[in-house]
């Protein structure tokens, strides 16, 4: 549509109308629309309301923080893979990050004897580390994500079972407050879940490296001629997503009470999954941190109520993997409306 | 439609009245076409005109809202691509459907491999994709692989699997857009020849100098209708007056700024390339592109002409040389660095290394100013966001909102958005690779006012295109390119296609024969 002879013939004033005279019909296909556009979200609510009426025990303030902490520690690993996502990859060494993370929690503050907030800080830093790492092997070695964080998964799990001996490490009573409530209810973990994902949504929308995962999730070629520094922005990608594996490792370390090798194992396909389920695409270039949010509740909430209904850990596991199906099967239907 | 003369032919495809909308958009208002056996029947329109969405109606893609599709002379649904499939009807889309790493025996038959006792009989497939191949002309073994072929290779193996389809109808979206002018020879050849069998062909195509030579009849769209049934023979300037609704009066409405331009025109050299070098791909290139000023680079394909502009915005590395803009030299291999000196590159393939096709047209427009909008680390989308809207208005992109996605747009508009992100960093020198290229004609007269807007306010363009009048109406300065070395300089009045090819082919070139800047069709 070049040169126009008649402007506004080709552009429908109102997009995705069916220009029906009808208003009612109208208000319908718009609730529709909003509904279809977050889907994720009303999944979520609908499980909420189902299980509310079936089960007398869920819906409380107790069990609601309950389902709150198990969320968490997926939460934030899925936050820090949503960025891996968003920008075209993928980080399958989160679980192992995580529990690296946590034992050297508990050998900077028990074995090093150091004070609580700068184990904290040294763990954060580990985390950080391997996600360093992962960058480097992915932008300057040029490995596919797939295989450096595969690489990673195994070697940062090795890791923890070396630091540790392969024993849990219990960690010292100064620690014991992030896994435990502030004011009698609050709890520590739900807190940090709110903060990592406000954190994350400001990093994803608002900074230079968020607005470039888009870019080089949507086109890297572009991104690459429109002056992106796409391998220095690996490195950032990569070393945040290890940071967020870390806080995540440091708030299961200490919800348990002791730093265990084999922590977190197979988080990181919950993570992927609560990502996925939340509306990211595996392409790249579409994702956000508050559908990452409601992905991991989805999971969270799916698993408390099987469990309020007496359904079998083996049972839980067929309904998770028929969830994530029809999440993305759902999600692949709507966008080829 | 009333048609001249008699039907000479059976009838194998007509449609009557097809409309088709999306979200925001009329696509097809009322499209009219039929196909007889034995026919080319070429298709036109500008890009957007709806000629891509009624083959993908007549492909099974899209489902008409209303009107109907006529099979000989029976009422079709064409559901889906199998339906089309057994109605006879084959695409060969612009791209091409091929897996690169299978054999081409395996992407002629792919689906639909010859069995014996379940497994698939390499054998006989092999053999049947030689016959196959014979017959469209290519000399390749049906065990190559087809990331091995070229353009054109690929391009007869889709034909090849259009014919083992028993296809009676055979639908071409812009075949000739990405062949050489000697490749054009050979496919016009293999389309008479299927013509000869009674195959009919919807040929679509932007070269109107082409029509003559390998068309019966046209359709022209309009704005998704079917304006005008014309024969093949009809003048040019008829042709581009049906599609855009008015005749343009000049195609290249060059305005020289040199001479007039306030201030720029006095020409401070603002891009300076000295000696520049790349092992075995460009050697010794130097030039310079002065402020207000629009320098060409003509040459073949091959000659090495996007691969120096490449490296001289950083994009891929050189082994020596050295690129000046405005006086500051460049660190080489740093996209970023260009950027900041004020050097913008508009890349050949603009979906591939353009655009982020899924992004809105406001986030393409803010990309290379993203780190310019950051304060404190933090971006200022709505900053961004005014910036985006004030410089789509300025350059007419016509979209439904800042939100469209890229991808929806035309060609022409998804590349003023292309353009526009490097203006809106202030870019002082754009090298444009290939501008117009897939862009129907009223959108390039839009990218040519654009460029002499660009000059007139003192910046300096470096244009590369394959398209020789373009290179010829639109360029001060043009560097004809041949085998990695600048073989010529030819100042605008010199400039002629017989000086630019003679340059192209060099006399030190024996053997170079394929040429896709000769005019085409004569």
């Amino acid at each position: 549509m070049a040169i126009d002879t008649q402007p506004g013939h080709r552009l429908d004033k109102r997009p995705g109308g069916k220009r029906g005279p009808n208003p009612a019909r109208r208000v319908v296909e718009d609730t529709g629309r909003v509904l279809q556009d977050n889907g994720a979200l009303v999944a979520l609510l609908v499980l909420v309301l189902v299980l509310s009426f079936w089960t007398s025990n869920f819906f409380t303030a107790t069990n609601l923080l309950n389902v709150g902490v198990q969320a968490a520690v997926t939460a934030i690993l899925a936050f820090g893979v949503t960025f891996a996502i968003v920008s075209g990859g993928i980080d399958l060494s989160v679980g192992s990050v995580a529990a690296f993370s946590g034992v050297m929690l508990g050998w900077f503050t028990t074995t090093q004897g150091m004070p609580v907030f700068v184990g904290v800080l040294l763990a954060i830093l580990s985390g950080t580390a391997c996600g360093l790492l992962n960058g480097i092997l992915i932008s300057y070695g040029k490995l596919p994500p797939f295989i450096a964080t595969l690489a990673m998964l195994s070697a940062a799990r090795g890791l923890a079972q070396v630091v540790s001996e392969g024993s849990p490490v219990v960690l010292p009573d100064s620690l014991s407050w992030i896994g435990k409530t502030i004011g009698e209810w609050l709890p520590v973990p739900v807190i940090v879940m709110i903060v990592m994902g406000l954190l994350a949504a400001l990093v994803l929308n608002r900074t230079y490296s968020g607005r470039s995962m888009y870019a080089i999730g949507g086109n890297e070629e572009a991104a690459h001629l429109s002056g992106i520094r796409v391998r220095r922005q690996k490195l950032v990608i990569y070393t945040l997503v290890g940071a967020f594996a870390a806080v995540a490792g440091i708030v299961l370390a200490s919800r348990l009470a002791s730093a265990q090798p084999t922590a977190a194992e197979g988080y990181e396909l919950d993570a992927i999954a609560a990502v996925v389920i939340g509306g990211a695409s595996l392409a790249g270039g579409v994702g956000k941190a508050s559908g990452t949010l409601i992905g991991a509740l989805i999971l969270a909430v799916l698993r408390n109520g099987l469990n309020l209904l007496d359904v079998s850990a083996f049972w839980q596991q067929v309904v998770i993997g028929v969830v994530i199906a029809l999440a993305v099967l759902l999600d692949t239907l709507r966008r080829r409306a | 439609m009333t048609t001249p003369d008699p039907p000479p032919a059976r009838e194998l495809l007509r449609t009557e009245g097809i409309r088709k909308t999306f979200p925001g958009v009329v696509a097809l208002d009322g499209v009219d076409f039929d196909l007889r056996a034995g026919e080319v029947h070429v298709l036109l329109g500008e890009n957007g005109a709806g000629k891509s969405t009624l083959i993908k109606v007549l492909s099974g893609t899209y489902r008409p809202d209303e009107g109907r599709v006529l099979c000989d002379g029976r009422t079709v649904r064409i559901a889906d691509a199998e339906a089309a499939e057994k109605l006879g009807i084959a695409t060969i889309h612009q791209e091409f459907n091929l897996v690169p790493h299978l054999s081409v025996a395996e992407n002629i038959f792919l689906g639909r491999q010859p069995r014996r006792l379940g497994l698939v009989d390499r054998r006989k497939m092999e053999a049947d994709a030689k016959v196959l191949l014979d017959r469209v002309g290519i000399t390749a073994s049906p065990r190559t692989p087809v990331g091995k072929l070229g353009i054109a290779g690929r391009q007869m193996v889709e034909i090849a699997k259009a014919l083992s389809l028993r296809t009676r109808i055979l639908i071409m979206d812009e075949p000739t857009a990405v062949l050489t002018a000697e490749e054009v020879n050979r496919l016009f050849a293999i389309v008479r020849k299927l013509r000869a069998e009674g195959v009919g062909i919807v040929f679509i195509t932007h070269h109107l100098e082409e029509i003559p030579a390998i068309g019966d009849r046209v359709t022209v769209l309009r704005d998704g209708r079917s304006v005008g049934q014309v024969p093949a023979g009809t003048r040019q300037e008829e042709l581009v007056r049906l599609m855009v609704g008015r005749s343009i009066e000049q195609q290249y409405p060059r305005q020289a700024a040199p001479a007039q331009g306030a201030g720029a025109g006095s020409g401070a050299p603002l891009l300076r390339v000295t000696g520049l070098r790349r092992q075995g791909v460009f050697d010794n290139v130097s030039f310079e592109v002065r402020a207000g000023e629009v320098v060409g680079i003509a040459g073949l394909v091959g000659a090495g002409r996007t691969e120096v502009v490449r490296a001289v915005f950083g994009a891929d590395r050189y082994d020596a040389g050295r690129v000046e803009v405005s006086g500051k030299r460049l660190p080489g291999g740093d996209v970023w660095a260009s950027h900041s000196a004020g050097l913008g590159l508009v890349p050949e393939d603009r979906k591939g290394q353009g655009l982020l096709p899924d992004a809105s047209v406001s986030e393409n427009l803010g990309l290379v100013t993203l780190r310019e909008a950051s304060k404190g680390g933090l971006v200022d989308r709505a900053g961004q966001r005014r910036a985006a809207s004030r410089i789509a208005e300025r350059l007419g992109v016509r979209m439904a909102g800042l939100d469209q996605h890229v991808r929806t747009l035309s060609g022409g508009n998804q590349q003023k958005v292309v353009i526009g992100k490097w203006l809106l960093a202030n870019s002082r020198v754009l090298i444009l690779d290939e501008p117009t290229r897939g862009i129907d004609v009223g959108a390039k007269v839009e990218i040519y006012q654009l460029i002499n807007e660009l000059t007139a306010s003192g910046h300096a363009v470096l244009m590369i295109s394959s398209d020789l009048p373009e290179v010829l109406g639109m360029s001060d300065r043009v560097l004809v390119m041949s085998q990695g070395r600048i073989a010529g300089e030819l100042t605008a009045r010199e400039a002629t296609q017989d000086a630019v090819m003679a340059l192209a082919v060099g006399t030190s070139a024996p053997g170079t024969s394929e040429m896709e800047d000769s005019p085409r069709g004569h």
